[in-house]
């Protein structure tokens, strides 16, 4: 690891614009310390600046950006109100990374491509301009939709796929004031450009996750995993369906570890409401979201499988 | 006595002592100490001035260090030295060399093979320099063999060829022709290599993570080019090993290199990632098998034809075909092993080298065939149990495998198993039943142990006999506490260090019943020392809780025969009984998965496994292992494997988060059946090694299992869910 200065934040305006990489749980970004794929020559420790409480907003819900995994998934309003936003955390991760990982944080978590880790490969988002190894490589874990030739990498995370499906809100304070961004527009696409995971720009901080107000019906997060624990997600569906007589009124579906981010389609949500289910209108929604999907060899089955899941997810959202 | 041990010792003396703590589930006197860390591991001895030293890999696949710029390095904070020395290894000891392994560090031979140790002043400014040091190489890539090549293969070892397979294959009522492939595995033991080096003018004291001492000492002595006597490795405490520390490697001849030139210890810590990339894997293999049986299912012909691969030169091959050899009948067969050159990472022991990967597929064919005969899969096996070894009239020693196949099949409730596939279908899950024999070869191997009856009456055992995990610091305690009368708690065991006698290590499953027999023997003489105390025969002697007598006569306290402390040292070397009998280990497992129809993905259910290994000699530990093998069995069958880039032949997934060994959520409630069995053939004790059996088909048992729930019959493994997807069947389908 690189020798690095450490310095501890006493407040939100001593890390808004700070020339430091800011650390909080740390759970991804020491790793990567440890590896010298990152190599920050300043940490600063934003642990101790609040923003760990969960608040009724309206009809909605405030989680602080220091929130921690664990604490966010066992929330009583959480698990009342956002049940899908609870199973994706507690799909992710081990308990004890849980514990120390926090919501902002979570959502700045970088790629798991093994070209991208391995500090020696050609990776565009390591090292712009030196390739993508990933490419005609090891990609079974990679994206199958919005790649790049750039980048084939995936968001790894499970949280945000879920606050994606439940268009939540993301809170930030920068140097020339606040802004509030869809998190479904948090995270970018690699285009020429992977370097950057997210739109976040240098100085500024996430301080809060918003919930808009819970919707009715079933709350659903699938994550399809080479082993039941402790693995990061093939494909993984969250889905917010409401039925009403038998007829899809509203569908607010998002993806992971298929895309550079979580990946919504409103076209397909569209083409579910005012449907009733059947396998014939699950194939035309996978038809829909796949359409521009690309397999890059290891990855292929992202494809079929991706549409069975949702099929999986859909069927038993519309059970009777 | 002899030392080697050539007549089946048919008194079962430990039958008939009396302090009754042989057998019994007793806890491992090392594991309060270890769950409060209180065992030192390798790397956490507190040795002053001792300096840090990091190892760094090759950028190329093949070729040659022209230079390193120690300059650049040397000048950043902390850095003492860098070393690219000749002694250093480019390759680790395959397991009882005894030697030093392929030495020159500066010839690369695979990709991120170990090339220089940078050493500083902390583990962080080594780590840091490590990754700055630049290294000019003749870079030879182009010429690597970067992916296995079966059509280039020669043969490992001679082919076992008796009658004529072909002929019998074309006459068969039914044939099973089938190729199935295994990956590379790595061992992934918990704690990683790891060595302090430390030299007091020319002696070199090593604090290691290794296996097997006695061996370890004559490599690192080797390597270094000092008299073995001049060398002392303690290895006391070991957090895993699984083959992968067997023999010396890297971080150890890198340490005591360094710890030469700069006159303090040196410690080296290989990275996970290291260790992973570097030291052993297990090749990969390829399996053609040909199954010919008549209408009643007996088999007349077996073929078995694997393919694995090493680096050139490296004497070890997979010994994929060594069950096959003996577990079932089939008059005609060829059984051939061949092996290409690839630069690769040493191909080496992980768990149950051979039985490991060869059982699997063997176990697999066998279902297919079970299926084609509309036979069921426990009778099939049954019905082909050999009288004598095919093709060598060599009897058998004590045998349980249709004793495991009858009690596990009863206690699994192998009669609900549904006889055709889809028939099971719960909610989004096929359910199915699969089933796999167990066997693994038994090795009895030279050992000693000095066992010392105090004056005080309590008791000392001392070998340089390892325990990786495995149970050897509660079962030599027991052996000697029972053999002498005396409370487990009034018994001590010191492993693990070169000063003490040699056991035999921690390998081929032989540790308990070889460094046990010679912690046996030792007490056999103490025995006949007391004995001639009472002036009677040693069998004769009852001793119990440190009371001694004879037959109808007053106990009393076994120190009064005593003046002071009697020590002995005992001897066991495998004899003529290696060669005459074929001894193994024998077991079945049974399996229920579920098939997620939609997504492919596999959960094992349940799992039970009886195995039939000699005396069992701690049934806690047995059990352990038992229960291990079959979770290595069950991560072999649905996620193990690792990953290599074919473009440059780096290992892609080198570490726990990529390479997926089973966590808790994927094991289910398992039931262990140990078979009551003694073989005198095996050693004195009746013993035979239990520490591999456990893996040895495992993972064949959940692929028949699969199939059994879903129809699709995989034969590459491991079975994920994205080569289950393309064959699995419409999921809105119900049970056909």
């Amino acid at each position: 690891m690189k020798a690095f200065d450490y310095a501890r934040a006493a407040s939100l305006s001593d890390a808004v614009g700070a020339p430091a990489c800011l650390i909080a749980g740390g759970t991804n970004l020491l790793d990567l310390m440890k590896l010298e794929v990152e190599t920050p020559s300043a940490l600063m420790d934003i642990t101790r600046i609040g923003l760990n409480e969960i608040t009724a907003e309206g009809d909605g819900l405030r989680i602080g950006a220091l929130v921690t995994n664990a604490a966010c998934a066992a929330d009583p309003q959480v698990r009342q109100g956002w049940p899908l936003l609870s199973r994706a955390i507690l799909a992710g991760a081990s308990p004890q990374l849980r514990n120390k990982a926090t919501t902002a944080g979570n959502l700045c978590q970088r790629t798991r491509c093994s070209y991208f880790m391995d500090n020696r490969s050609a990776c565009n988002k390591r090292r712009p301009g030196s390739g993508c190894a990933a490419l005609g490589g090891i990609n079974r874990n990679h994206a199958i939709l919005g790649t790049s030739d750039a980048c084939i990498a995936t968001y790894p995370g499970d949280m945000a796929v879920a606050l994606a499906a439940l268009d939540a809100q993301v809170k930030i304070e920068g140097p020339g004031g606040s802004r509030r961004i869809p998190l479904r527009e948090f995270h970018r696409l690699p285009g020429d450009d992977p370097s950057r995971d997210n739109v976040l720009q240098p100085g500024e901080v996430i301080t809060s996750v918003l919930l808009p107000a819970p919707v009715e019906g079933r709350q659903i997060y699938r994550k399809v995993r080479d082993r039941a624990s402790y693995a990061f997600a093939l494909v993984s569906v969250a889905a917010v369906l409401r039925i009403e007589d038998g007829t899809i009124v509203q569908a607010q579906l998002a993806f992971g570890s298929i895309a550079h981010k979580p990946w919504t389609d409103p076209r397909v949500d569209t083409l579910l409401v005012g449907e009733r289910p059947s396998k014939a209108l699950f194939d035309k929604a996978a038809d829909l979201l796949l359409e521009g999907a690309q397999g890059q060899g290891g990855n292929d089955f992202k494809i079929p499988l991706a549409r069975r899941t949702l099929a999986a997810v859909l069927a038993e959202a519309t059970a009777e | 006595m002899k030392d080697s041990y050539d007549n089946p010792d048919e008194r079962n003396l430990l039958d008939h002592t009396r302090q009754g703590v042989i057998g019994q589930p007793l806890d491992r006197p090392d594991g309060p100490l270890k769950v409060s860390g209180q065992a030192p591991y390798a790397a956490e001895y507190d040795r002053p001035d001792c300096a840090e030293g990091v190892l760094v890999g090759a950028t190329i696949s093949k070729g040659r260090v022209r230079a390193i710029n120690r300059d650049a390095v040397l000048g950043m904070p902390g850095v003492l030295a860098v070393f690219s020395a000749p002694e250093m290894l480019r390759r680790a000891a395959q397991g009882g060399a005894g030697e030093a392994p392929m030495q020159d560090v500066r010839q690369v031979e695979f990709p991120l093979q170990p090339v220089a140790l940078v050493v500083a002043e902390t583990f962080e400014q080594a780590t840091h320099a490590a990754k700055a040091l630049k290294i000019d190489y003749d870079d030879q890539t182009g010429k690597a063999v970067l992916m296995p090549s079966p059509d280039k293969a020669e043969p490992a070892k001679d082919p076992v060829e008796s009658g004529d397979l072909d002929a019998a294959l074309k006459d068969a009522a039914h044939v099973v022709d089938v190729t199935y492939t295994t990956p590379g595995h790595a061992s992934a033991a918990m704690e990683p290599h790891a060595a302090i080096a430390e030299w007091d003018g020319d002696r070199l004291t090593l604090h290691g993570s290794l296996q097997m001492v006695k061996y370890n000492v004559k490599e690192l002595a080797d390597s270094v080019d000092i008299p073995p006597e001049n060398v002392r490795i303690v290895s006391a405490y070991v957090g895993g090993g699984f083959g992968s520390k067997l023999g010396i490697s890297h971080e150890a001849v890198a340490a005591a290199v360094a710890s030469r030139q700069l006159g303090r210890p040196v410690r080296v810590v290989m990275t996970r990632q290291q260790v992973f990339q570097a030291v052993m894997r297990r090749s990969e293999t390829v399996q053609h098998i040909r199954l010919g049986a008549d209408a009643d299912g007996r088999l007349s012909a077996l073929g078995h034809e694997a393919f694995v691969s090493n680096l050139p030169e490296e004497s070890f091959s997979e010994p994929v075909l060594q069950a096959t050899e003996f577990l079932y009948g089939g008059e005609n067969r060829r059984l051939a092993l061949n092996i290409s050159r690839i630069n690769r990472l040493t191909a080496g022991s992980v768990r149950a080298p051979g039985e490991a990967v060869g059982m699997p597929a063997l176990e697999a064919a066998m279902d297919e065939l079970a299926v084609a005969l509309h036979l069921d899969p426990v009778e099939l096996r049954k019905r082909n149990v050999p009288d004598e070894v095919p093709g060598q009239g060599k009897p058998y020693s004590s045998r349980k495998l249709v004793e495991a196949l009858d009690a596990g099949a009863r206690a699994f409730g192998w009669d609900r198993r549904m006889p055709l596939p889809c028939q099971r279908r719960e909610g989004e899950w096929w359910i199915g039943m699969g089933m796999a024999s167990a066997a693994r070869v038994n090795i009895l191997a030279k050992a000693e142990a000095r066992v010392t009856l105090r004056a005080d009456g309590t008791v000392l055992v001392e070998t340089d006999q390892t325990d990786i995990g495995t149970g050897s610091y509660a079962i030599l305690g027991q052996i000697a506490a029972e053999m002498l009368g005396q409370p487990i708690d009034r018994t001590t065991v010191h492993l693990g260090d070169s000063l003490f006698p040699q056991g035999a290590g921690s390998g081929g499953s032989w540790a308990a019943s070889s460094t046990g027999s010679a912690v046996f023997r030792a007490c056999e003489e103490i025995r006949a020392e007391l004995a001639r105390g009472l002036n009677c025969a040693p069998d004769d002697l009852q001793l119990r809780d440190g009371m001694v007598w004879v037959e109808g006569g007053e106990p009393r306290p076994v120190t009064d025969l005593m003046d002071g402390d009697i020590a002995r040292v005992g001897r066991i070397e495998p004899g003529e009984l290696m060669e005459k009998v074929k001894q193994a280990t024998y077991g079945a497992f049974f399996c229920e998965v579920a098939v997620n129809a939609f997504t492919g993905e596999t959960r094992v259910r349940r799992m039970t496994g009886a195995f039939g290994f000699g005396r069992v000699l701690n049934a806690k530990t047995a059990r352990s292992q038992c229960l291990g093998g079959m979770v290595w069995g069950i991560g072999m069958a649905l996620t193990e494997e690792l990953q290599f880039d074919d473009r440059d032949g780096h290992l892609t997934n080198h570490d726990l988060a990529e390479y997926h060994v089973p966590v808790h959520r994927d094991i289910p409630e398992m039931e262990v059946l140990l078979i009551e069995e003694r073989d005198a053939a095996a050693s004195p004790l009746q013993a035979k090694g239990v520490g591999e059996l456990g893996i040895c088909g495992a993972a064949g048992a959940v692929a028949n299992a699969i199939y059994n729930a879903c129809g699709v019959r995989l034969r590459d493994f491991p079975m994920t869910p994205d080569k289950l997807l393309a064959e699995l069947p419409d999921p809105f389908a119900g049970p056909t």
